[in-house]
C-alpha cells in the first residue's frame, strides 16, 4: 500500500507543530523520519497512526482519502504502531498476551480464547520472520526487543502493512537491536512499509532506503539513501556539527573523590561482588552494560540510596557508608535517575517550584527571584517551556534538559543515569559540553548509557557491567564501538 | 484567566448547588413536603439571628480549624484520618489545664490552647512515626488512634477525672469559670480570640503552603515523594512535621469544643467534626482560600438540620422526612465532586499544548 501525506497542519493552542507536511510513503520500504526533539517527527506518526487528530489536511492510502477515529481504525486501514514501551502484561504468557490483541472472529471465539488456532497463527507468523518467542514464557522473562516481536507479531496478526516504530532502539542492546533490525529488513523484502522514527543517525544510515527530515515542523528535506551522517545532521540543523572529540589528561594525580571499597550489592536475582572503584576529581567514568547488568544498583549504591551488603563508600577520604542519600546530597553527591517525570521531577509542579526547591536556602522562599533563575536556567540549557509551565507540559527532551539544569554548579559527584535520554545529537552536545566544563572544573561524573558512542567518546574509564561482574577499562579511546559492544556481551574473560 | 473561563467556572460551580437543591425539593414533594417551608427553616435556623449566627459559628470554629491543619497533610499526600483522634487529643490536653491548673485567666488560656496543640501534635506526630518508622499506613494507623484517643477521654471521665459525686460516665466536672473561653455577649456567645485563631490558622497555613520552603517541600512530597528525596528534600522528616502541625492545629479544635462549648470533657467530644472537615478539604480540592466559606455553608446546613428535627416533630407535613437534610448533604458532596471532575477536563481539553516530540 502507498501512503500519501497532503498537507498536514497539526496546531497545540498557539503552537504549530506540523507545517503543511505532504509526504509519500511508497510500499516495501524503509524510511527513517529525522529531526531534532520538538521537530514534529512524533506529532506527525501520531496522526498517522490515529493516535492524534490532524488539524487540518488529508491521508491517502493508495489514493483513497481516508479519515480515522483512532488507533484502532487505523490498525483497520492495515497503519499499526510500535509504542516505545510495548503494551503487554507481565504476568501472562506471549500466547495470552497475543490474544490480547487478537480480534476474535465468532462468538464462540470471543467466550473461549482459541488457544490452539491462536498459537497456530503466533506460530506461523514467527516463523515467517525468523523470530525467536516462546509462547509458553511469560512476558517478565523477555528481552525488550523479545516485547518488542511480540507487539510486532500482534500488529500483523491484525493484517498491518505499515508499521511506524518511534525510537524502537531506547534501552535496548546491541544484539538485541541488530535482531530488530533483521526483522525490518525482512518486514520491508515481504513488501511492508517501515517507518522509523529515530535521532540516531547511524541507525537511520544502516537501515533505510530514503529519509525524510523535519525541522521546526517542517518538512525541509527528502533523501534517497545512501547518505553520509554529515549530510543528514546538514539537513537536520542547517550546519555541520563538529564531531566531538574529548581531550584526555592524566588524572592519576587527581584526589579521589568517591570510593567504593569492596563492595558488594544486591537486589533482586542480581548481586554484584567486589566492586572497587575510585573516581578523581575531573574524571568521567561510563557505565556500560545490558539492561539489567547492574549499571543502575551501582550508581544508586554509590549515591547512598541503596544500602551496601558489604563493604565501604568514600567520600572525600571520609567513611559515609550507611549515610542517606540527603547527606551525601549536602557533601556533594547528587544522582539523577533516567526515568525523569517517575523519579527526578515532580508532576503538578511548574519549572520555578523545581528550580526554587532545589536552590537558594532559608525558610522563606523569594519567588522573584526563583522565576529569574528559572529564566536563566531555560536560556541556558535551551528548554523550551515558561518558567510557569508545569513540567509535565514540556517534551521529554525538555525534560531531561530542566533535569540537568538542576545539578548543582558546585563540584560535585554527579551520578547520572542516561543523562542524555530523548535527546538529539544537538542538545545532547549543548549538555555535554556543560558537564565536561563543570568537570574541568573539579566535579566528578559517573554515567551510564545504551549508547557506547557516547561512553567511549566521553569516559576517561569505563566500568564494564555484565551478569554483577565489573570489569574496567582504562583506556577507552583505544577500543572500538565492537570491542565494547563483546564485552557487555560478556567476553572478558576471551579478552584477558 | 480570561472572562469566559471565569464564567464557566462560575457557572460550574453553581450548577451543583442548584441541581442537588432541585433532586432534594423533589424528594420533599414525592414524601408530601413543602420544600418551601424546608429551605426557609433551614436558612432561619442558620441566620435568623445572632443567636443562630454563634451557633453556625461555634460549628465553623472547629470545622475550619481541623479542616486547616488537614490541608497541610493532604498537600504532602497524607490521608489523615486520624484527625478525629488528634481533635480528641487536643481536647484531653486542654481538659487537663482546665481542670487541674491555678493561674490567671490569661496566662491559663494560652497555657490550655499550647496543651491542646502538644496534645494534638503529639498525636499526628505518632501517626507520622508509625508510618516511617515501622511501615504503618497513616490511614490504618490513624484510625487506630481515633479509637485509642476516644478510649483514653473514656477512661478518664470514668476514672480519675470522675465528677466527686460520682459519675455516669457522661462527663468530668465542668470546668471552673477561670478557664472557659470568654463569650462576645449573651446574644452572640462565640470566643471572639477562637474565631480569631481560627482566621489566623487558615491564613498561616496559606502562607506556609505558598512562601515558605516547607510548603513547597510538602507540595514535591505530595506529588512525588521518590522525586522529591533525589532533589534534595528529607521527605520523612517533611511527612513527620506535617502531620505534626496538623495535629497541633487540629488540637485547638478540640480545646474549643470542651473550653467554650461543652465547659468539661465528655466522651466522643469531637462528634465527628474531624470526618466533616476531610470532607471539605476534598470538596475544595485543597485550595486554602476557599475551604473557610465552604466550611461555613456545611456549618449552616448542620446547624439548620436540628432546627428542622424540632419542626417535624410539630409539624411533620411541612417537612416528610427529618433525614432530609442528610440527603441534601449526601447530594451536594456527590454534585460537586462530580462537577469539579467535568470542570477538570474542562480545563484540561481547551488548555492542552504541545507535548512536543523526541
Amino acid at each position: 500500500m502507498q501512503i500519501d501525506l497532503q498537507n498536514i497542519n497539526k496546531h497545540f493552542g498557539s503552537v504549530h507543530a506540523n507545517k503543511d507536511i505532504s509526504l509519500t510513503f511508497e510500499e516495501g520500504k524503509i524510511i527513517g523520519i529525522l529531526g531534532e526533539n520538538g521537530a514534529g517527527k512524533s506529532t506527525l506518526m501520531k496522526i498517522l497512526s490515529g493516535y492524534q487528530p490532524a488539524t487540518t489536511g488529508t491521508i491517502l492510502i493508495d489514493g483513497n482519502p481516508v479519515d480515522y477515529s483512532g488507533p484502532l481504525a487505523a490498525i483497520a486501514h492495515g497503519i499499526g504502531m510500535l509504542q516505545q514501551d510495548p503494551l503487554d502484561v507481565g504476568a501472562f504468557t506471549v500466547l495470552e498476551n497475543f490474544i490480547f490483541g487478537r480480534e476474535a472472529k465468532t462468538f464462540v471465539e470471543r467466550l473461549f480464547d482459541d488457544l490452539s488456532s491462536a498459537k497456530k497463527q503466533l506460530n506461523e507468523i514467527t516463523n515467517r520472520f525468523g523470530f525467536q518467542l516462546d509462547p509458553e514464557l511469560l512476558i517478565s522473562e523477555l528481552s525488550i526487543a523479545q516485547r518488542q516481536q511480540l507487539e510486532i507479531v500482534r500488529l500483523l496478526a491484525q493484517n498491518v502493512r505499515t508499521l511506524i516504530l518511534d525510537e524502537p532502539t531506547t534501552g535496548i542492546s546491541t544484539d538485541q537491536k541488530k535482531l530488530l533490525f533483521d526483522t525490518l529488513r525482512s518486514m520491508a523484502t515481504e513488501g511492508m512499509t517501515i517507518l522509523l522514527v529515530s535521532h540516531k543517525l547511524e541507525e537511520v544510515i544502516s537501515l533505510c532506503d530514503e529519509v525524510a527530515v523535519l525541522r521546526a515542523g517542517e518538512l525541509v528535506g527528502q533523501k534517497e539513501m545512501p547518505a553520509t551522517k554529515s549530510e543528514l545532521v546538514q539537513m537536520m540543523f542547517g550546519e555541520d556539527l563538529p564531531v566531538a572529540e574529548r581531550e584526555r589528561k592524566d588524572l592519576s594525580k587527581e584526589p579521589v573523590l568517591l570510593e567504593m571499597r569492596d563492595v558488594t550489592v544486591s537486589e533482586g536475582r542480581l548481586t554484584m561482588q567486589n566492586i572497587h572503584l575510585q573516581v578523581r576529581r575531573g574524571e568521567i567514568i561510563g557505565l556500560a552494560g545490558l539492561d539489567g547488568s547492574g549499571q543502575e544498583l551501582l550508581m544508586r549504591a554509590a549515591a547512598g540510596l541503596h544500602s551496601l551488603d558489604a563493604g565501604n563508600l568514600f567520600l572525600y577520604d571520609a567513611n559515609v557508608t550507611g549515610a542517606s542519600y540527603h547527606t551525601m546530597m549536602k557533601r556533594g553527591v547528587v544522582f539523577c535517575a533516567a526515568g525523569r517525570i517517575e523519579e527526578g521531577l515532580i508532576a503538578g509542579l511548574t519549572l520555578t517550584e523545581h528550580v526554587a526547591l532545589t536552590e537558594g536556602a532559608g525558610m522563606f522562599i523569594d519567588w522573584q527571584g526563583a522565576k529569574k533563575e528559572t529564566s536563566a536556567k531555560i536560556a541556558a540549557y535551551n528548554v523550551r517551556g515558561r518558567p510557569d509551565d508545569n513540567i509535565e507540559q514540556l517534551s521529554g527532551g525538555n525534560q531531561q534538559r530542566v533535569l540537568m539544569s538542576l545539578v548543582p554548579e558546585l563540584p560535585t559527584v554527579m551520578i547520572l543515569e542516561q543523562p542524555m535520554r530523548g535527546l538529539d545529537v544537538d542538545s545532547a552536545a549543548g549538555i555535554w559540553d556543560k558537564l565536561l566544563e563543570r568537570c574541568d572544573s573539579g566535579s566528578a561524573l559517573i554515567f551510564s548509557s545504551p549508547d557506547l558512542d557516547e561512553i567511549l567518546t566521553y569516559s576517561d574509564r569505563v566500568l564494564v557491567c555484565y551478569a554483577g561482574e565489573t570489569t574496567m577499562v582504562d583506556d577507552p579511546s583505544a577500543m572500538t564501538n565492537n570491542q565494547l559492544g563483546h564485552l557487555i556481551g560478556g567476553e572478558f574473560k576471551r579478552k584477558s | 484567566m480570561t472572562g469566559r473561563d471565569f464564567a464557566i467556572r462560575f457557572i460550574l460551580t453553581l450548577i451543583p448547588i442548584v441541581l442537588s437543591i432541585l433532586a432534594t425539593s423533589g424528594l420533599i414533594v414525592l414524601l408530601g413536603g413543602e420544600p418551601v417551608a424546608v429551605y426557609s427553616t433551614l436558612w432561619e435556623s442558620a441566620f435568623q439571628d445572632q443567636s443562630a449566627y454563634a451557633k453556625v459559628f461555634n460549628f465553623w470554629i472547629p470545622l475550619t480549624l481541623a479542616g486547616a491543619g488537614l490541608l497541610l497533610t493532604f498537600t504532602a499526600g497524607l490521608w489523615n484520618i486520624g484527625v478525629e483522634g488528634q481533635i480528641v487529643m487536643g481536647a484531653i490536653f486542654a481538659s487537663w489545664g482546665a481542670l487541674f491548673l491555678d493561674l490567671p485567666p490569661v496566662v491559663l488560656l494560652i497555657v490550655n490552647l499550647s496543651l491542646a496543640m502538644l496534645g494534638g501534635g503529639l498525636w499526628g506526630l505518632l501517626v507520622g512515626v508509625l508510618k516511617t518508622r515501622l511501615g504503618v499506613h497513616e490511614i490504618f494507623g490513624g484510625v487506630a488512634l481515633n479509637a485509642i484517643a476516644n478510649n483514653i477521654a473514656i477512661y478518664l471521665i470514668a476514672g480519675p477525672w470522675e465528677p466527686p459525686e460520682g459519675g455516669s460516665a457522661q462527663s468530668t466536672p465542668p470546668f471552673p469559670e477561670a478557664s472557659w473561653l470568654s463569650e462576645y455577649s449573651s446574644d452572640f456567645p462565640v470566643s471572639i480570640i477562637m474565631l480569631a485563631v481560627t482566621i489566623f490558622a487558615v491564613i498561616l497555613v496559606w502562607f506556609l503552603l505558598n512562601q515558605t520552603r516547607w510548603g513547597l517541600e510538602l507540595k514535591a512530597v505530595g506529588k512525588n515523594a521518590r522525586s522529591a528525596l533525589l532533589l534534595g528534600v528529607r521527605t520523612e522528616r517533611v511527612s513527620l512535621t506535617a502531620l505534626a502541625l496538623g495535629g497541633a492545629i487540629a488540637g485547638l479544635a478540640g480545646s474549643h469544643r470542651v473550653l467554650g462549648f461543652y465547659h468539661s470533657l465528655r466522651p466522643l467530644v469531637s462528634g465527628g467534626i474531624g470526618f466533616l472537615a476531610l470532607l471539605i478539604v476534598l470538596l475544595v480540592g485543597f485550595r486554602v482560600i476557599l475551604m473557610p466559606f465552604a466550611g461555613f455553608i456545611l456549618a449552616a446546613l448542620f446547624t439548620g438540620s436540628t432546627r428542622l428535627q424540632t419542626l417535624q416533630r410539630i409539624r411533620p407535613e411541612l417537612v416528610g422526612d427529618s433525614s432530609l437534610v442528610g440527603v441534601l448533604q449526601g447530594l451536594l458532596v456527590l454534585m460537586i465532586l462530580y462537577f469539579n471532575g467535568v470542570r477538570e477536563r474542562w480545563f484540561s481539553n481547551s488548555s492542552e499544548r504541545a507535548t512536543g516530540d523526541e
